[in-house]
């Protein structure tokens, strides 16, 4: 088990390296240049601009931009934004916290609430609850995120008054109940069919019957026999989800205005800020890469047949 | 424990002598069908049969002949719906159990009543050491604590003869062999000391010469401990050994019923009479080993008359257009033979012919 932890904190290495590079390499051909887009309107000074990208290293031909950039990483120097030459690491510190709470509370809601719906729908299968489930799970999966999100804020927002349209506060958790529950309406639509899915599958192993001849009362067998051997495709979504949901929140969060990583990699973008884009990628990376190594070894607390040697 | 032989009075079981003895199980007229798409399949036809404390009754018959069936009846374990029972009883002890609610019924599942499935590395969550699988029957029926029900656990595998078993009770299903899981089964079908153990097909999945070692723990035990034993095989080999009675299944209905070794001897169903003469022997090397021709009918559609004439070779007209009841077969001077019984119209030709 050490040796398999090792093996795969060893393997990050290289996939570290190569996505910090593709992504260097990308923003790197995006069209606009960040240090003209200072002047706003106005005509460049063609001499400052050359002092300002000779001062940040921007003149270096982009090998040697990466090595420099890769160099500060590894002092944990997220290098400085052009406009407002503030320490990137500053703007991460700030957003990943918001955006943290913010996907901690939507991942909770897609394990809790997705599993229970994929349970019931599992084990009534072809029965009502099976087919409500599966309407209402289709119909959020085929709903684009951001009409979701937008009914939520008029309804609840406006019309009810339950809530402000827009987050105040974004370390208020009361604030960021709603937006949590439309960041995770989708996944927890997957969560309840793949919990679906494998229960309706597992419901008719041989095991199960053995659990019922047993004499065992019904609510031990599906959450000892049952739920724990269906849950293998579903912490493989939820793991992987983690990252989704930590990075994949711009929509959700331009329209509630909270302040994460997802609008902070929106507003990099727009602005040109490549330190800020790959820093903020680099830490959704190794969010990922975590989130998959726990994932792997949950496999195999969840199945023991699963050893890594 | 000690063996059997010394009688009742001798073992320390807290229940009473009364308990222990006596007819167990009676099955009577059962009929289970199935409704599928294509549509009913009637797999159990009318069965009766019966179990007295401390007897192994053999059932015998085919893939489909509605053994398996009858078994999980028994232990109310069909899949109701598509299954459904639409006629019969099933005393155990003199009680209903089609009659119980579904709380009375489990209590008797594992407890009274017992099952061993036949591929144990299926029927053994994969997921859940042995120890905890064994040690759940205590927990979940008598109530104990984690630690005590490990302790019985351990003790439950020493007495089915798992070597370390100590070492072995954390161990999960797949890290044991074929015969060892299988002894995990009866240990754990065992667990309560049940009145009655159904074992289906115990040993089909496994080894020749593990077969017989599971049999014969199996028949121990049950000697041991005065059970009544449904065996459920289509190996006619095993069931000598260790059956008093033999029921012979074909298409949901008992073709035949006999003490084991007058069937052997004397099969009074032209059925039992090829699946004896389709065991291979010895003396009759380099000769063509008999089958009984064609297949098990179709259970959406069975032949009418008795179900067997399209494959038997002493099919009549009367076989054709009327069903054969299960009548009590005598000697030829008209004496009784207890136990016995035929569903053929020629019965009396096949015995004595």
């Amino acid at each position: 088990m050490g040796r398999y932890v090792a093996r795969r904190l060893l393997q990050m290495i290289p996939v570290f390296i190569g996505t910090t590079l593709l992504i260097f390499i990308m923003v790197n051909v995006l069209p606009g240049d960040p240090v003209r887009a200072l002047w706003g309107d106005k005509p460049p000074d063609p001499a400052q601009v050359a002092q300002i990208r000779h001062d940040r290293g921007l003149d270096l031909p982009l090998w040697q931009q990466y090595l420099h950039y890769m160099g500060g990483l590894l002092q944990g120097d997220f290098g400085n934004t052009i406009a407002g030459n503030r320490p990137v690491l500053d703007e991460i510190t700030q957003a990943f916290p918001v955006s943290m709470r913010l996907a901690s509370m939507a991942w909770t809601f897609e394990l809790i609430v997705g599993i229970s719906l994929g349970v019931l729908a599992g084990i009534r299968r072809g029965r009502f609850v099976d087919n409500t489930v599966t309407l209402f799970t289709l119909l959020v999966i085929s709903v684009p995120i951001f009409v979701v999100g937008l009914l939520c804020q008029l309804f609840f927002g406006n019309e009810l008054g339950w809530i402000t349209p827009t987050v105040q506060d974004s370390e208020d958790m009361g604030q960021l109940l709603v937006p949590a529950l439309v960041l995770g309406m989708v996944g927890l639509a997957y969560v309840a069919r793949l919990t679906r899915t494998s229960i309706a599958e597992n419901r008719q192993a041989d095991y199960m019957r053995t659990a019922v001849a047993k004499g065992l009362p019904r609510q031990r067998i599906v959450t000892r026999h049952l739920l724990r051997n269906s849950l293998i495709p579903v912490v493989t979504y939820l793991g992987t989800d983690v990252g989704t949901l930590m990075g994949g929140a711009v929509i959700t969060e331009g329209i509630f205005n909270v302040t994460g990583v997802g609008n902070l990699l929106f507003q990099a973008l727009a602005r040109r800020e490549g330190a800020v884009i790959v820093g903020v990628v680099t830490v959704l990376v190794l969010v990922y890469l975590a989130a998959s190594l726990i994932v792997d070894l949950l496999y195999a607390v969840l199945d023991p047949r699963i050893r890594y040697a | 424990m000690t063996s059997i032989d010394i009688k009742e009075d001798s073992i320390p079981a807290p229940r009473s002598r009364e308990e222990k003895s006596g007819r167990l199980l009676d099955v009577k007229d059962l009929h289970v069908e199935f409704h599928t798409r294509d549509g009913v399949v009637k797999a159990v036809n009318g069965v009766n049969y019966s179990v007295d404390a401390g007897e192994t009754l053999a059932v015998l018959g085919e893939s489909g002949s509605g053994k398996s069936v009858t078994a999980q009846a028994i232990m109310g374990i069909l899949d109701m719906p598509p299954g459904k029972i639409p006629q019969g009883e099933i005393l155990f002890r003199g009680q209903d159990m089609l009659k119980m609610s579904n709380e009375e019924r489990r209590k008797v599942r594992g407890r009274k009543i017992a099952m061993i499935f036949q591929d144990a590395l299926s029927s053994l969550n994969p997921v859940l050491s042995v120890g905890y699988q064994l040690g759940e029957m205590f927990r979940v029926h008598e109530g104990m604590g984690r630690k005590e029900a490990k302790a019985k656990a351990i003790e439950l595998m020493d007495r089915v003869k798992i070597p370390a078993a100590r070492e072995r009770v954390n161990d999960y299903p797949h890290q044991f062999s074929g015969g060892m899981r299988q002894r995990i089964m009866i240990a754990m079908a065992l667990a309560l000391e049940p009145d009655l153990i159904i074992a289906d097909e115990p040993t089909t999945a496994l080894d020749v010469t593990v077969q017989a070692q599971v049999m014969d723990l199996l028949a121990e035990l049950q000697r041991e401990y005065h059970m009544g034993l449904i065996l459920i095989t289509h190996d006619l080999g095993v069931v000598a050994d260790v059956a008093d009675k033999i029921a012979v299944m074909y298409a949901g209905r008992i073709v035949e019923t006999a003490p084991v070794h007058e069937l052997y001897k004397r099969p009074a169903h032209p059925y039992t009479r090829g699946l004896l003469d389709s065991i291979p022997r010895l003396d009759q090397k380099g000769h063509e080993l008999y089958a009984i021709k064609g297949l098990p009918p179709n259970l959406l559609k069975i032949p009418s008359g008795c179900a067997f004439n399209p494959r038997c070779p002493k099919a009549q007209d009367i076989c054709r257009t009327e069903i054969p009841a299960l009548v009590p077969v005598t000697e030829q001077d008209g004496a009784s033979l207890p136990g016995r019984g035929s569903a053929c119209h020629f019965w009396k030709e096949t015995i004595h012919g």
